[in-house]
């Protein structure tokens, strides 16, 4: 466990060293400005809550989220560094573990930039800033689960791109599979309890209930045991493909 | 020491590394030779605990690479094959994060650094960033990481491949200076680098072991060993040098009036073509006896005509 630390700082600072970072973090703060203001009607709707920009995040993710895990595993491989990675004394754990935090943290500061936005709904009214919290909490944890799934899916693949729209696929999925069109793909021959598991396994009906104030404990391990998953098959699909 | 025993590696049904067997002592400076896809650095990944193997086992000073990985891997300075490195990170970030990994803090650190920078001439390009850099500063930003720790063994995979002559002769020369006391494996494919720096070769070809000696007994098995090679300014006597005793044959080369006489197997022929060449009267401008060809013996072995 010592040598995490120094895994993540140096998968934390590597962002920053390419324009990566900056062009995301400005990217993430427009959009999520246009989506909250204007798709989201959050002056029309008169409310003192922060329900239009959070409602979009599980969108917005979708593609900014996998373009941040694109990189954690399968630039390692294309540039060999892999190698050197996986020959330093270190355990898979740490080194999964390490890069996937560095990423989830860089996102986690992508979010904490739109507190301009809690300001603003705290000089317009007076909201549940509890609430407000608790939809932070929910989106950097829905950010999370869509990073670990990026992390699997880059160590997939050794080009960036093809990790980036495998990600998005599998987010794609977790999303909608509690829509009725994918559940009634299921309805017809399916047991109720495997529907039901689908149904369960959405991301949307989850991150809904945190963002509206609600923090179940089954949501919260809902996300962590996600997350731990998709972390665990990352290693498994590291150590199988690491030589190719 | 290391110990390999029956080391074998299969990708697909494919066999890379054939049941491979050997020990290394410290001290040594053992050179893996082999023509290109031998397996000579699925060999070296599997040593650093990269490959599992397929079968057999590897130990490293007593830790076995697949049951102790870790404590292994803390006795290796590895350089793995084109050396990669962080190429966004500068020289120096990238060394510090490697010691830090190695489990250096604080001034440690930076004496570590400072030390591996100063073995390998890093000085002036510190503060560059790793792409921006030539071949032959990456490679060396790459020995630097392998030896940043002063590991008792140091793996290192084609160390001079692609260095200018100069570069090679700093590289060998490192090589030579920390080989004391440690156990040094270099795989590559440059002979004359087997005779600057190692102290023993391993031949392989197709995952097999081929031979096994010191550079000088490799050569000793090429048919040159012993040979004498003439240059003359006036057409040689061809037959009465073959005549001669322990000469197995006459071989013309490429140059004007110049021959080697060959050997047979532990025989020494100087005194006999030189006795010969008084008793003609010959003027020999150049005269030499050969140790043998070291490219010759790895031809031939390993394209299966040697044994």
């Amino acid at each position: 466990m010592r040598q995490l630390p120094v895994i993540f700082q140096r998968e934390l600072a590597s962002y920053f060293a390419t324009p990566l970072a900056y062009v995301f973090i400005v990217i993430f703060l427009v959009l999520s400005g246009v989506f909250t203001f204007y798709l989201g009607g959050f002056f029309e709707s008169g409310q003192a809550n922060l329900a239009p920009f959070f409602n979009f995040h599980p969108w917005l993710y979708l593609f900014l989220v996998p373009a941040i895990a694109m990189r954690l595993w399968a630039e390692e491989r294309k540039s060999g560094t892999i190698e050197l990675l996986m020959t330093l004394p270190i355990t898979r754990f740490e080194a999964v573990t390490g890069k996937f935090l560095a990423a989830w943290a860089f996102a986690g500061l992508a979010l904490l930039l739109t507190v301009p936005m809690v300001v603003t709904v705290n000089y317009l009214g007076e909201p549940d800033n509890g609430a407000i919290v608790t939809g932070y909490l929910g989106s950097w944890l829905l950010a999370g689960a869509y990073l670990a799934i990026g992390s699997c899916m880059s160590a997939l693949a050794k080009n960036q791109v093809i990790a980036f729209i495998l990600a998005v696929s599998v987010c794609f999925l977790f999303i909608v599979s509690g829509f009725p069109m994918v559940l009634d793909g299921f309805s017809g021959w399916a047991p109720q309890w495997l529907v039901d598991a689908v149904a369960s396994l959405s991301f949307l009906t989850r991150f809904d209930a945190i963002s509206k104030g609600v923090i179940d404990l089954r949501d919260l391990l809902y996300f962590l045991t996600l997350i731990a998953a998709w972390l665990a098959a990352t290693a498994v699909v590291i150590d199988l493909k690491k030589a190719d | 020491m290391i110990e390999i025993n029956n080391l074998t590696k299969r990708f697909a049904q494919h066999c890379v590394v054939d049941s491979l067997s050997f020990r290394v002592q410290p001290g040594e400076v053992l050179g893996f030779l082999g023509p290109n896809g031998a397996g000579k650095s699925t060999t070296m990944k599997m040593l650093t605990g990269f490959l599992a193997p397929s079968a057999g086992s590897a130990s490293i000073l007593g830790f076995d690479i697949q049951k102790d990985r870790l404590k292994a891997q803390r006795q290796i300075g590895y350089l793995p094959e084109g050396a990669p490195c962080y190429g966004d990170m500068s020289v120096r970030s990238f060394l510090e994060f490697i010691a830090a990994v190695r489990g250096f803090r604080g001034a440690e650190k930076r004496e570590r650094v400072a030390r591996a920078v100063a073995q390998v001439e890093l000085e002036k390009v510190l503060e560059q960033s790793i792409e921006t850099l030539s071949k032959g500063f990456k490679r060396r930003v790459g020995l630097a990481q392998a030896i940043l720790h002063d590991p008792r063994v140091l793996i290192l995979d084609e160390p001079t491949d692609g260095l200018d002559p100069n570069q090679k002769h700093q590289v060998r020369k490192l090589i030579k200076s920390l080989a004391h006391d440690k156990i040094v494996i270099i795989s590559t494919h440059i002979l004359e680098e087997v005779t600057a720096v190692c102290t023993r070769a391993v031949v392989i070809a197709h995952g097999k072991l081929l031979a096994d000696g010191t550079p000088l007994e490799l050569e000793s098995r090429s048919r040159y060993h012993q040979a004498v090679t003439l240059v003359a300014e006036e057409p040689l006597d061809q037959v009465a040098l073959a005549a001669l005793p322990g000469v197995a044959g006459v071989e013309e080369n490429a140059l004007e009036h110049s021959l080697s006489v060959l050997a047979k197997p532990g025989q020494v022929i100087f005194p006999q073509v030189n006795a010969l060449i008084a008793q003609h009267g010959w003027k020999v401008k150049e005269l030499n006896v050969e140790r043998g060809r070291l490219d010759e013996v790895f031809r031939s072995l390993t394209r299966g005509e040697l044994v």
